[in-house]
C-alpha cells in the first residue's frame, strides 16, 4: 500500500501544479473574448495579409466536427473541403473569410465546449457540427447567442427544431445543406413504389444506435406502408456488431426479399455487399446519399456495387465543371483521397455563405448578431447552385429544398435513372 | 439446416475471437496484466498486411509473415517501453498506462493513415464449399482451421518446449521461476511478443472475413475477446479457444433466434450466468490464496 | 494489520486533514470560478466545462468508493450514470410544465440516484459474490446491457399520459407530445436547467456521504479487508453488507451525476455512456490516487481540462493527451522521481513533523 500512498501523492502535487496552471489558462483567452463575440474582429484584421484590407476585414467562420475517433473519417473531409472552398473564394478576392474548426470526437459535450472554444475565437458565422447528435446539442446556443449556423451534414430534426417529435419550434438561425433524415426515407419508399420492377419484397438492414440510419428507417417504413410496400424483414446492427451481416443476409435471404435497403453509411454498407456476394445472394441493394463514397473506398472491389441504386445528391464522377474543378483541387489537397458527400455538402455550405454575404452587403466589422439577421433573411429568400444541386432553396425552418437523384452504379460509375 | 449454417458462422467469428483471446489470456497468465492495447495490436496488424498487399504487391503468406514480424515487434516495444518499468507498480497503474498506449495506438495510426476506411483485399479464396443444401464459405473454413492449427502449435509449444515450460514456471510464481534460473523478462518479453504475432494472423482472418480496415477496427473484437478470455477462465489457454468459440456461436445464435438489437445484451447476459454458476470462468483453475 | 493498528492513534488528524482538503479546494474553486464568471473573465470555452467536469467529479469520488477503498475494480460506472441521466431526463420532461428548474434539477437527480441505486443493488447481489478480475468483467458487463437495454427503450408522454415500448418504436402520440426516451436518439429537446452552483453543492454532498461512510467503523473493515481479506476474515470481520453499502452508494452517485450531466445538455444519446466513458472515470480515480478524494477531484479536473487545453495542437491533440496519460503513470511509479519527489516533499514540509507525511498517506490507503 504504500506505493499507493506515495503515488498518490505524487500525483495529487503535480496534478495541483498543473490546475493551478490550467486556471490561469482558462483565463487567459476571456480577455479578447468578450470583445470578439460582440464586436467586430479588429485585431484579426490586421494580422492578415494585404489582400484583407481591400476588402475591409475577415469575416470569422467556425465549425466543429469529428477530427478524431470513429466518426472522424467525415469531420476530416468537411474540414478539408471548407477550407478548400474558404481558399478559393478568398483568391477571387471579394470579401475575406478565415476558417477555423474544431474537434468535437461526434460527442455532444465536446461539441458544446468546441462551441466555446469557437466563440472565444470570436465566431461570426458557424458550419454548426457535421454529425447530428453534437449538432442538436449545441444549436439552442446558436440561437441563444444570434450567431448564423448552417450544417453540411447535420441531418436529424434535432439539429433545426426545438422540438423533433413534433417538428415544431425551429431555431431559425439553424440551416442544412443535407436532406433531412425523413426527407430521404420517404423518397426513397416512394421511389421503390413507384418502380415495382425492381422488386416487391423489401429488407432493411440499419443502424439502430445511429441518429441518422434509424430516422431515415423510421420514416421509411411508415410511409413504405402507405404505399403498400411489403417489409418483410428488419435487420440491425449497432457499433459493438457491425462487422458480420451473416445472420441478417441469411434473413433477408430466406424471407425472400428481392430488394436490401441500407439506410447506412458506406462502410458497413461495403461490408454488407461482399458478405452478401460470398454467400451467393444477389437482390437488389438500395442506398441513401450515405452510400456515396462506396465507389472510391480505397481497395474496394467496385464490381461488388454493380447495379446499386441509390439516392444521392451527389457524385465525384459528375462531368460538369464544378464537380470536376472541386474533385481534383480536394485531391489536390489531401493527397489523393475522392471527395465524398460530406465534403461536397460543406464546400457548398462555405459558397452559401459566401453568396447571402455578398448580396446582403455584410462586412466584417458587423457583429455575429447583426451577420445573423442579415444572412438569414438571404437564406429564405435566395437561390442556390451548388455541388450537390441546383435551385436549391431553403424554408424558414431552416430545412432545405433539393431533390435526390437516383442514380444506379454501373460499370463502377453513377449513372443517373430516370424518374 | 439454416441452424447449421447459422452454426458455422458462429465458429467462424468464435475463431477469430479465440486467437485473440489467446493473446489476453498467456499475457495475463504471466504478466498478470490486462493488455487494453491488445486490440489495437490487431488494427496495426491489419493494416500493415493491407500496405503489404496493396502497396508492395506482396503475395498472401509474406505479407501475413511482415505482419507477425511487425506486430511482434510492436508488442515487445510496447512492453519494453511502458509495462516494464511498472513490474512493481499497483496493477491499476499498468491498466491505465496500458489503455494510454490504445489511444496512443489509435490516434498515431489515424495521423499516419488517416481516418478513412480501406478495404482489406480478398487474397483469401472466396466463393463456398456446397455440402447438399449447405454452403459453407471457404473463408469461414479457413478461420477455423487456422484457429484450430494455431491452438495445436501453441499448446505444442508451451508443453514440450523449453521456453514454453519456463513460460509456464513464470505464471505459477515468478519468484520461484527467477531462483530456476529462469529470466522472468525474457519469458515476458517472449509472451508479448507471442500473443502480438497471434494479434497480427487474427487481424488478417478478422480483415478477409470483414474487410474494412480503420483507426478503431481493433477496439469492438478486443472488448469481445477479452470477454471471450475471462468466460473461458482467464489465464488459461483451452480456455480462451472455448471461451472464443462460445462467445462467437452466441452470439450468432442471439441474433438468428432472439434480437439482433439484443444480440449483445444477450451475450452479456450469459457471461454473467457462466461467471455465477463458475466464478473462475469455464476452464479457469480455482487459486487459493495464501495468507 | 500491524499498519492499521500503527495508524489508529494518528487517525484523527489525518481523517480530518483529509477531508478538510478536500472541502476547501472545491469552495475556493467555487468562488474563485463564480468571480471570474460574474466579471466576464471566464472564456466560453470554461464555462461550458463547468458543469459537466462537477459531474465527473461526483461519479469518479463514487467511483473511488468502490476502487479505492472497497478495493473492486468497476468497469461500469458509466451505466449507473447512464440510468440516472436519462430518469432524470424523463422526470424533469415529465414535470416541465409544472415545477420551476431548480427545484426540478434536484428531483430529477434524486430520483437518478434512487433508480441507479436501485440498480446497483440488484447488479451488487452477483457481483460482489466474484472478486479480482472477474468482478470487473462484470461490471463491465453490466454497462454493455445496460446500455443495450436503453438504446431499445422508448417511452413518450402526451396528453394521454405515458407510452412505453421496447425494441421497436410503438408510441404513438398525439401531435404536442413528446419523445422522452427515444431509443438510439435517445432525448432530445431537454430543458437544460443543470447550474454550476448545483454541481458544486452535489460534489460537496458526495463528499459528506463518502467520508462518513469512509471513517466509519464499517468503513474501516472494508479497507482492513481491502489490504488483507483473509486476515481480515480470520478475525472475524464481515463486510459483505458494508460492501454492498459502498456499491450501492456509488451507483447512487453515478446516478445523480448522470442527471445532472443529461441535463445540461439539449439531447444525450445512449452510446455516450460506453465502455470508454467506464474507462475515462477510472483514470480519474487512478490518477488521482485510490482512496483519496482531493486527488481524485484535482485529477478530474486536469484530464477533462487536458483535451481542452490541447486544441491548438489540433490532429496532435489525443496523440499527445495519450503520450501525457503514459508518462504521468511511468513518472509517478518511478523510483529515481519518487525519492527525488520525496526529498522535495522533506525539505517543503521542514518544520512539519516528518510523521506527518505518513499519517496523510494513510487516508490514501
Amino acid at each position: 500500500m504504500k506505493n499507493q500512498n506515495f503515488m498518490s501523492k505524487a500525483v495529487a502535487a503535480m496534478m495541483a501544479a498543473a490546475m493551478g496552471a490550467s486556471l490561469v489558462a482558462c483565463a487567459a483567452p476571456a480577455a479578447s473574448a468578450p470583445a470578439a463575440s460582440s464586436e467586430p474582429a479588429v485585431e484579426a484584421q490586421a494580422e492578415e495579409s494585404g489582400s484583407s484590407e481591400a476588402a475591409g476585414g475577415v469575416i470569422k467562420i467556425g465549425g466543429s466536427g469529428p477530427l478524431t475517433g470513429g466518426a472522424a473519417v467525415y469531420g476530416n473531409a468537411v474540414k478539408a473541403a471548407a477550407e478548400l472552398a474558404v481558399a478559393e473564394i478568398n483568391a477571387k478576392g471579394g470579401q475575406q473569410y478565415e476558417l477555423h474548426f474544431e474537434d468535437d470526437a461526434h460527442d455532444p459535450e465536446k461539441a458544446v465546449s468546441a462551441y466555446g472554444a469557437l466563440k472565444d475565437w470570436g465566431m461570426q458565422v458557424s458550419l454548426a457540427t457535421v454529425t447530428s447528435a453534437p449538432g442538436a446539442a449545441v444549436a439552442p446556443m446558436y440561437q441563444e447567442d444570434h450567431i448564423f449556423a448552417i450544417t453540411p451534414s447535420g441531418s436529424s430534426l434535432a439539429v433545426i427544431y426545438q422540438d423533433p417529435d413534433n417538428a415544431t419550434g425551429a431555431y431559425g438561425n439553424v440551416f442544412q445543406m443535407c436532406f433531412t433524415d425523413p426527407n430521404q426515407g420517404v423518397a426513397s419508399a416512394d421511389y421503390l413504389a413507384a418502380h415495382t420492377d425492381l422488386g416487391s419484397k423489401v429488407a432493411v438492414i440499419y443502424k439502430n444506435d445511429d441518429n441518422y440510419s434509424s430516422g431515415i428507417f423510421t420514416k421509411f417504413k411508415a410511409e413504405a406502408e402507405e404505399k403498400g410496400l411489403e417489409i418483410v424483414y428488419e435487420g440491425t446492427f449497432d457499433d459493438s456488431n457491425a462487422s458480420d451481416f451473416s445472420v441478417q443476409l441469411t434473413k433477408a435471404q430466406s424471407e425472400g426479399a428481392d430488394i436490401v435497403y441500407l439506410p447506412i453509411y458506406y462502410d458497413p454498407a461495403s461490408l454488407i455487399l461482399t458478405q452478401a456476394s460470398q454467400m451467393g445472394y444477389a437482390p437488389t441493394f438500395f442506398g441513401v446519399d450515405g452510400m456515396d463514397g462506396i465507389l472510391t473506398l480505397e481497395g474496394f472491389d467496385t464490381s461488388l456495387a454493380e447495379g446499386v441504386y441509390l439516392l444521392t445528391p451527389f457524385s465525384a464522377d459528375a462531368t460538369d465543371d464544378l464537380t470536376v474543378n472541386f474533385v481534383k483541387n480536394y485531391q489536390d489537397k489531401v493527397g489523393g483521397e475522392i471527395p465524398n458527400q460530406f465534403a461536397a455538402d460543406a464546400y457548398d455550405c462555405v459558397y452559401a455563405i459566401a453568396q447571402a454575404v455578398d448580396a446582403a452587403g455584410v462586412t466584417a466589422d458587423m457583429s455575429a448578431s447583426e451577420i445573423c439577421d442579415a444572412i438569414t433573411a438571404q437564406f429564405t429568400s435566395m437561390t442556390f447552385n451548388g455541388l450537390t444541386g441546383e435551385n436549391v432553396t431553403w424554408a424558414e425552418t431552416g430545412e432545405v429544398s433539393k431533390s435526390p437523384k437516383a442514380v444506379v452504379i454501373k460499370d463502377g460509375a453513377y449513372v443517373g435513372v430516370e424518374d | 439446416m439454416q441452424f447449421i449454417s447459422y452454426l458455422i458462422n458462429g465458429l467462424g467469428l468464435g475463431s477469430v475471437y479465440a486467437i485473440i483471446a489467446l493473446g489476453y489470456t498467456m499475457v495475463y497468465g504471466i504478466a498478470k496484466m490486462l493488455n487494453f492495447a491488445h486490440g489495437d495490436v490487431i488494427m496495426i496488424g491489419a493494416y500493415i498486411a493491407f500496405f503489404a498487399i496493396m502497396n508492395f504487391g506482396l503475395p498472401l503468406i509474406p505479407a501475413v509473415l511482415l505482419a507477425i514480424l511487425a506486430c511482434t515487434v510492436l508488442g515487445v516495444v510496447i512492453e519494453r517501453l511502458a509495462y516494464k518499468p511498472l513490474r512493481q507498480a499497483p496493477s491499476l497503474a499498468v491498466l491505465i498506462t496500458a489503455i494510454g498506449v490504445s489511444y496512443f495506438l489509435q490516434n498515431g495510426a489515424q495521423l499516419l493513415w488517416s481516418s478513412s476506411t480501406k478495404v482489406f483485399p480478398a487474397v483469401l479464396p472466396s466463393g463456398s464449399l456446397q455440402i447438399g443444401d449447405l454452403s459453407v464459405s471457404w473463408l469461414t473454413l479457413i478461420t477455423i482451421i487456422v484457429c484450430v492449427l494455431v491452438m495445436a502449435v501453441l499448446t505444442l509449444f508451451i508443453s514440450r518446449t523449453k521456453t514454453g515450460r519456463a513460460m509456464r514456471a513464470c505464471s505459477e510464481d515468478k519468484g520461484a521461476a527467477t531462483l530456476m534460473g529462469i529470466n522472468v523478462n525474457f519469458i515476458i518479453s517472449v509472451t508479448f511478443a507471442i500473443g502480438s504475432g497471434l494479434a497480427a494472423i487474427a487481424s488478417v482472418l478478422l480483415c478477409s472475413t470483414y474487410p474494412s480496415v480503420y483507426p478503431t477496427l481493433g477496439s469492438m473484437p478486443g472488448i469481445k475477446a477479452f470477454t471471450a478470455a475471462v468466460f473461458g477462465g482467464i489465464g488459461s489457454i483451452p480456455g480462451a479457444f472455448l471461451g472464443g468459440l462460445l462467445l462467437g456461436i452466441i452470439e450468432i445464435l442471439a441474433k438468428a433466434y432472439i434480437s439482433t438489437q439484443l444480440s449483445d445484451a444477450i451475450v452479456f447476459a450469459v457471461l454473467i450466468i457462466v461467471l455465477l454458476i463458475k466464478p473462475t470462468g469455464l476452464l479457469g483453475r480455482k487459486l487459493s490464496e495464501k495468507v | 494489520m500491524t499498519k492499521d493498528k500503527k495508524g489508529l492513534s494518528a487517525l484523527f488528524s489525518a481523517k480530518y486533514r483529509g477531508r478538510t482538503a478536500s472541502y476547501t479546494l472545491v469552495i475556493l474553486a467555487y468562488i474563485i470560478l463564480e468571480v471570474m464568471r460574474a466579471s466576464g473573465n471566464l472564456s466560453s470555452l470554461f464555462t461550458s466545462l463547468l458543469v459537466p467536469v462537477t459531474c465527473y467529479i461526483v461519479a469518479a469520488i463514487g467511483l473511488n468508493l468502490n476502487v479505492g477503498i472497497s478495493g473492486e475494480l468497476n468497469l461500469g460506472q458509466a451505466g449507473f450514470m447512464s440510468i440516472g441521466a436519462f430518469t432524470g431526463i424523463c422526470v424533469s420532461g415529465r414535470l416541465a410544465a409544472s415545477v420551476p428548474a431548480v427545484p426540478r434539477l434536484i428531483l430529477a437527480m434524486i430520483a437518478g440516484a434512487l433508480l441507479a441505486s436501485l440498480f446497483g443493488f440488484i447488479i451488487g447481489v452477483p457481483v460482489l459474490k466474484l472478486q479480482g478480475d472477474y468482478l470487473a468483467i462484470v461490471t463491465l458487463a453490466f454497462g454493455q446491457i445496460i446500455k443495450s437495454l436503453i438504446t431499445n427503450m422508448y417511452l413518450g408522454f402526451d396528453e394521454n399520459g405515458f407510452q412505453f415500448s421496447f425494441v421497436e418504436n410503438t408510441c404513438k402520440l398525439v401531435p404536442g407530445g413528446k419523445m422522452l426516451l427515444n431509443g438510439p436518439m435517445g432525448a432530445t429537446g431537454t430543458q437544460r436547467i443543470a447550474t454550476f452552483t448545483v454541481g458544486v453543492i452535489l460534489v460537496l454532498v458526495a463528499l459528506v456521504i463518502v467520508y462518513n461512510l469512509m471513517y466509519s467503523k464499517s468503513g474501516r473493515a472494508i479497507m482492513a479487508a481491502r489490504d488483507n481479506r483473509i486476515a481480515a476474515e480470520l478475525i472475524g470481520i464481515n463486510i459483505s453488507a458494508t460492501k454492498m453499502l459502498a456499491f450501492v452508494v456509488s451507483a447512487g452517485l453515478a446516478g445523480a451525476a448522470g442527471a445532472m450531466y443529461g441535463l445540461n445538455y439539449s439531447t444525450l444519446v445512449p452510446n455516450k455512456y460506453d465502455f470508454n466513458t467506464s474507462i475515462l472515470i477510472l483514470v480519474y480515480v487512478v490518477l488521482g490516487g485510490l482512496g483519496n478524494m482531493t486527488g481524485t477531484i484535482i485529477s478530474t479536473v486536469v484530464l477533462v481540462l487536458l483535451p481542452e487545453l490541447l486544441r491548438s495542437l489540433q490532429d496532435y491533440r489525443m496523440l499527445i493527451y495519450a503520450i501525457v496519460l503514459i508518462v504521468i503513470m511511468l513518472l509517478t511509479n518511478n523510483e529515481w522521481v519518487r525519492t527525488r519527489i520525496k526529498l522535495l516533499q522533506k525539505s517543503l514540509s521542514g518544520g512539519r513533523k516528518a510523521s506527518a507525511g505518513k499519517e496523510d498517506g494513510k487516508e490514501a490507503a
